[in-house]
Parts: C-alpha cells; structure tokens; sequence
C-alpha cells in the first residue's frame, strides 16, 4: 500500500483547470522530485498535498486516511522561507516543537528545538532573526524548523530556487544528508530536472498548464550518496535528463500557441480637401473612423 | 573656517536661521501692518515669569506653563489610551472580517473627517448627568473619538497586508485562534499599529487644545483662551509655541518606540 496517495485530483480557480486528474504514489521513505514550467501549478499542487487548498475533485490519502485540513504530519518547506521575522532562529524552531509536542516537558523542547538547528549547522546562528541572515541561512532555518516537527512527509516547494548555483549546490548536499539520515519520505517540487534527479529516487514531470497532470515517472537508478560530479558523465543520468526534458518541452508543444493582436486597417477614404483647414489642430479630421479588428493568429511550435 | 566644518554645521545653522527669519517677520509685522501682535521682545517680557517658573501655581489660571502643559499632557494620555484600547480591536476586526468591513465602514469614513469641535459638545451632552466632572468626560470622549481613526484604519491595514505565508505557517503548526493572533498576527501587525498610534498622538495633541478651549478646564488651551479673553496676547503666543513644541516632542518620541518596532 503505498503511503501518500492522490486520486485524481483536480483543482481549478475561477473557471481556469490548473490541474486535472493528478495521481501519484509514493512509497514510505521515497523521494520523489516533481518538476515542471514555472506557472505550471506545482505550488498548487504542493498547496492541496499539504492540505492549504482543497482539491475540486479527487483525494489526498496519507497512511490509507483521507486528509482534510494541513497538519503537522505533512512538514512544508516554503519558497519563500516564511520566518516571523520577529523571532529568532530557536524561537522560529521552538514554536513549532511546542506546537506538536505539547506532552514533552519544556527542557525536552528545547533540547528538541536545538538538535534540529545543530543539524541544519546553525548552531552559531542560534539567537539571530532572519534579517541577520542570508537567504541560504534562512531556508536552513526553515528546513530545520519543518523536520523538527517530525513530519511523515516532508513537502519542499521550490525550496531552493531563491538561492545562488553555490548555495544552493551546498543545501542540496545538506537535504541529501538530511533524508538519508532520518529515512525521511520527501516530495520536492523544483523547476530544476538536475536538481530532481540528483536528489531523488522518482522523479516525476508536470506538464505545462492549463489543466496539467503528471507525466509518467522516470526511476533514478543511482545509488545514494551521489556524487555530484560523476552523475555529469553518468550516462543513466544523462539519459533521464533527455527524457524528462523531452517529455516537458513536449506537453509544452503539444499545444498550439495563440497570437492575438489589435490591427488597425489604414484609413483609405480621401481627406476632405473642399473646406478650409482649422486655424487650430492644422490636420482636417478624418471622416471615418479608422476600423480596428482583433486577429488571432495560431502558431505551431 | 573652512566649508566642510560649516557643511557639519548645518543642521544646526540652518534651523537657526530659519527661526531668525520668522522672528524678523514677525518683529517688522508687529511694528507696521498687525500693530495688536506684540512684538517678540513684549512676548518675552510678558511670558518671563511663566518659563522661568514652569511649575508656579499662583491661581486657578495662572500658572507656569509646563504646569499647564503636565494638566493637558494626562488628560490627553487619558483620551489617547482609551482610543488606542478601542481602536486597536476594530482595526484588528476591519482586516480579519469582510463582513464587518462592509457592515462599519461607511459609518467609519463618515465619523472620521469630523472635526473635534463638533464633538465636544455632543460629549458635554452625553454626560450631563455627570454633573461637575461632565467637561473632563466630553473632553475625554472627544480626544478619544477624533484620535481612534488612525489606529483603526492602519490596524486594519496591517491585519490586510500580513503576508499568505505566515497564515499559512500558523495553519500548518495548527496554531490555535489565540494563539495565531497573539504568535502571528499581532507581531505582524506591530509595524502599522505603531505608525496609527503615532498619527493618533498628533490628533490627541490637536484636540485637546479645542476641548480646554471649550471647557474652560486648566490647561495650555485654556490659558490660552483665557488671556485672548482677557486681552493679554503675549500669552496667546507663549501657548502657541508651547503647544507646537510638546506636539513636535510627542511626535519624534513616538517616532523612536515606532523605528523601535519597524527594524524587528
């Protein structure tokens, strides 16, 4: 039985099908990474996993139950780190701890809160506030405050894709460590293939919208740790590159473009040249309105 | 000197010659087309006693001015913390409900642009029954009503604009309702709810000259409005500058809490 599972989930705002028909299956301890173009529906599609949106048709199952509302059993990692900028790193951590470990004593706690910012090698930065850190500290912090929780599923939306190639590089390595040290089953949402097949155990393509779903899943067939610089060379990795990158660009094809444009068609009837010009506005004005039409015009790619 | 000290200097050269010109001004109107004013130096004459003994009490109305300003400073405190107590609730409901939005919003754009004067006699009125102490409470109802609107609307303001995100945090710790407002909202809410609470302060000092005025109670608006009533115009000046100078020292206090909370 598998432990997160969408049905054919749909969802649309305002009469516009973002996604339509989604499954996915994911095993307890998988990493699946789903990619896709950005505008695609990834960060809905992340929104109705952790339960901030509701699907219009379709269910979220984790552990055979259905899930309603968000919780703390499915962690979210935001793209924009979501600190409260007036609390420091521990007490970012600490108040998701007291949240969901209420029973734990208070010393507990904090011991919990600090074991998981020393794992995210924060420790240093234990009393700062966010704006005394750098955005790859700061997704740390959030990284750390989400596993604290202890979440069945760890949910990553876009996690990285404010951060610069280096920082970024390092806070994957450090999301790599992370999972295999806690077995963690992680979904990750990325715009970045590299990135989900370095990471991942599964990664999955999103077609482009509207109304996307996901593709068929292609098997990362490398053994962890990975090593960065010979999956460069690898030919298996090479090779789910190319698919998933066809795939994408593919379902983006599939489409044809629309171009639509305002013509405005020349005024042809003569000016009237029998009366006399205006002292003021010189140019006699014309007799007819010039005709505006709307052309679409339809582009294969 | 050199001009890159007196570059240094400016900030205080030129304020300096700024009030230099206004008291010109105001010396050469005095003499020519306003011979009523009192020229600065009758000013000072008349005001003397009253700034280099700012706590005297010789009478009822005659006292030294930051006594008076101590009078206007706590009945102001008083009106300016029961407007903050109501005000910042209904802001905190504008931002949260559309409903309650739609519902007082009309009736708040309404109340806010009236003037204080015409309050105070609807405050006067509404506490007759309070006998002697009716003019303290239609003072306080007016400083109250006039200073809230700030608070209110910039609460509600900053209740609008608190980013998706922290709700969202909130919703996946399932924060509870208390604890959602007091862990989230209202940290980020702070930043707004000061800037009204600043703007409110302004507003309380503007009204309570209007209500002394009125009410004839001890105070830098009363004095003032006494010594019109009894021809002495120094006096009228000295209040003047008075209150334009507490105003100014409110303001940049409440200027510092307010950047206190803004860096947060």
């Amino acid at each position: 039985m598998s432990f997160l599972e969408l049905n054919n989930v749909s969802k649309s705002f305002g009469g516009h099908a973002v996604l339509k028909d989604v499954n996915l299956s994911i095993a307890k301890g998988e990493f699946v990474a789903i990619v896709g173009f950005s505008g695609a529906g990834k960060t809905t599609l992340m929104s109705i996993i952790a339960g901030l949106l509701k699907p219009d048709t379709g269910t979220v199952k984790l552990e055979g139950r259905e899930m309603g509302g968000p919780g703390p059993d499915r962690g979210l990692v935001f793209q924009n780190y979501s600190l409260l900028t007036w609390l420091t790193v521990f007490e970012n951590v600490k108040l998701a701890v007291d949240q969901v470990f209420p029973e734990k004593s208070e010393t507990e706690r904090a011991a919990h809160a600090t074991e998981f910012i020393e794992m995210v090698n924060l420790a240093p930065a234990r009393d700062k506030r966010p704006s005394e850190l750098s955005g790859g500290m700061r997704q740390r912090v959030s990284v750390a405050r989400t596993l604290a929780m202890q979440p069945k599923v760890l949910l990553c939306d876009e996690p990285l894709s404010a951060l610069d190639a280096l920082t970024r590089a390092n806070l994957q390595d450090e999301i790599a460590r992370i999972r295999t040290l806690h077995n963690q089953t992680v979904v990750l949402i990325t715009n970045d293939p590299d990135e989900g097949i370095y990471l991942a155990d599964r990664i999955i393509p999103l077609t482009a919208g509207p109304g996307a779903t996901l593709g068929p899943s292609f098997t990362v067939d490398i053994p962890h740790p990975r090593d960065r610089k010979a999956l460069n060379h690898d030919p298996h990795f090479k090779q789910i590159r190319r698919d998933v990158i066809d795939f994408l660009l593919g379902s983006k094809g599939a489409r044809h473009a629309t171009v639509s444009k305002k013509l405005v068609l020349p005024d042809l009837e003569p000016e009237d040249l029998s009366g006399r010009a205006p002292l003021i506005g010189g140019r006699r004005t014309a007799i007819r309105r010039s005709e505006i039409k709307r052309e679409t015009v339809e582009v294969d790619s | 000197m050199n001009e890159s000290k007196l570059k240094q200097l400016d900030w205080l050269l030129l304020p300096l010659i700024g009030f230099a010109i206004v008291l010109a001004l105001w010396a050469v109107s005095s003499v020519t087309w306003a011979t009523n004013l009192p020229s600065p130096v009758k000013t000072w004459e008349s005001s003397k006693v009253y700034i280099l003994e700012p706590f005297a009490k010789r009478g009822e109305m005659d006292q030294g001015i930051l006594r008076f300003t101590w009078y206007s400073l706590i009945l102001v405190a008083k009106g300016y913390v029961l407007a903050l107590v109501i005000g910042t609730p209904i802001g905190f409901f504008l931002g949260l409900s559309k409903a309650f939005t739609k519902t007082f919003d009309p009736i708040i754009q309404i109340l806010r642009p009236v003037s204080p004067l015409a309050w105070l006699p609807l405050g006067l009125v509404l506490f007759l029954s309070a006998g002697k102490e009716a003019g303290t409470l239609g003072a306080l109802f007016t400083i109250a009503i006039c200073s809230m609107w700030p608070t209110v609307l910039n609460t509600a303001v900053g209740v609008r604009s608190i980013p998706q995100d922290y709700l969202n945090v909130a919703k996946v710790l399932k924060l509870s309702r208390t604890k959602t407002l007091f862990k989230v909202l209202i940290p980020a809410t702070l930043p707004y709810m000061f800037t009204g609470f600043r703007l409110s302060l302004g507003i309380a000092w503007l009204v309570i000259v209007a209500a002394e005025m009125l009410t004839g109670r001890p105070g830098v608006g009363g004095f003032l409005w006494q010594e019109y009533n009894s021809l002495i115009y120094e006096h009228i000046i000295l209040s003047i500058v008075t209150i334009g100078v507490v105003g100014f020292v409110l303001d940049r206090l409440m200027s510092v809490v307010e950047r206190r909370f803004k860096t947060i």
